[in-house]
């Protein structure tokens, strides 16, 4: 069954099935890592790599899978790729690594990934799958860093700790606290909600 | 070794760092199943159940199993926990057969349940013995039984509200979550 562009299949993930803000996957890392915007794209690399890798590999084995272990196949595949990734940060970026802490680790039970590989690359070619992995991963990257630019400009007033409003700016340490993640985005999605909202009825009024 | 009190794990892992509202752990079944109060509650409950035997199975590997290989960690643990649920759900259908209807999709998703596996990790990474993990899981279960529950009352309620079309759904949820756990926040204090 071919119905989609492998070009689709690129674009799709990015941001009209954005996994965190569209389909509400992998909320756990994109809220609790998020309070800079540091953290945010260290998290966004270790979760690009796991997921492209998964992906590659799963696509590339499928036919040797059999149907009845094939959940518990790909969670093993990426529990694999999750230790490596662990492992990579632990070498490369020691303090990233301290400061997501058991977050890596919690890449294995992050839904989206699971989800990708079972509803597009146990179906797909290698190539496609590639394709999928990329465009949902770079919008999930998308997604942590709005969360992680907002709440690091709000939360403590700076920029990849450059500090962005002069001494003046009284730091709204709620955004970089867990009740600042939830609130964000709420927010962020009520957002798009107003933005889709304005899309349909200008549309209507077109029509 | 980890020398805090069995009270002290108990309580933080209850209210003041509620797996759900200040970790973000198990934010699926949270916002999935958490429409009805009854629904919500043999939810929290089941949980509790899974997370005490993920505590055990747990701290097995880590002192009999996985001394040597501690690389192995979450690879071993993941396969412990996909079995452990697969166990539970067998048997909630056979015994209970109206909740498993009920808990649908989300029995079998408590594998990808980041509550369950992130209890393991925890639990490692504070090196707590075999008696702070019990206490440890069962804290955390009744946390997460607590968030389920106060947040399917408040949806309950709000049910009848009149809320603006735009807000209805994930956005308010996420909303009202922020607040329970700036609520929770207030706990911070006591420890």
């Amino acid at each position: 069954m071919r119905t989609t562009t492998p070009a689709e299949d690129f674009v799709r993930g990015i941001w009209k099935e954005n996994p965190v803000l569209i389909q509400m996957l992998g909320l756990c890392p994109a809220l609790a890592v998020t309070n800079t915007l540091k953290n945010a794209l260290a998290m966004s690399a270790a979760t690009f790599f796991v997921l492209t890798c998964s992906s590659v590999l799963i696509s590339s084995v499928k036919s040797l899978i059999p149907k009845e272990v094939r959940i518990s196949s790909y969670i093993l595949v990426i529990a694999t790729f999750v230790t490596l990734a662990d492992m990579l940060l632990q070498a490369y970026a020691p303090v990233q690594h301290k400061e997501l802490g058991a977050f890596i680790a919690l890449i294995v039970v992050n839904c989206m990934i699971l989800g990708r590989q079972e509803a597009f690359s146990s179906r797909n070619t290698v190539y496609r799958s590639l394709l999928d992995a990329i465009g949902v991963g770079i919008g999930f990257t998308i997604a942590l860093v709005m969360m992680g630019g907002f709440r690091e400009i709000l939360g403590i007033g700076t920029l990849f700790d450059i500090p962005l409003f002069g001494p003046n700016f009284e730091p709204w340490v709620v955004m970089v606290l867990p009740a600042g993640g939830f609130l964000m985005l709420g927010f962020i999605i009520l957002g798009l909600g107003v933005f889709e909202q304005r899309k349909k009825s200008r549309e209507a009024a077109a029509a | 070794m980890n020398d805090q009190t069995l009270f002290s794990i108990f309580f933080s892992a209850m209210v003041v760092n509620n797996f759900t509202l200040a970790l973000f752990l198990g934010l699926c079944p949270f916002m999935g199943v958490s429409a009805r109060v009854e629904t919500a509650l043999r939810m929290g409950l089941a949980n509790i159940f899974v997370l005490t035997l993920t505590s055990l199975a747990a701290w097995f590997l880590n002192t009999y199993v996985l001394e040597n290989a501690p690389y192995l960690r979450i690879i071993s643990f993941i396969i412990v926990v996909a079995s452990l649920v697969q166990i539970v759900e067998m048997v909630v259908k056979k015994i209970a057969p109206v909740l498993f209807r009920q808990l649908g999709i989300f029995l079998p998703l408590m594998t990808t349940n980041c509550a369950i596996f992130g209890l393991a990790i925890f639990q490692t990474n504070r090196g707590y013995d075999f008696m702070q993990g019990i206490v440890f899981a069962i804290g955390a279960g009744l946390g997460l039984t607590l968030a389920l529950v106060l947040m399917a009352s408040i949806r309950e309620t709000s049910e009848l509200s009149d809320i603006p079309a735009i807000a209805k759904g994930t956005g308010l949820t996420l909303i009202i979550a922020g607040s329970l756990s700036l609520a929770f926040m207030g706990f911070a204090g006591l420890l």
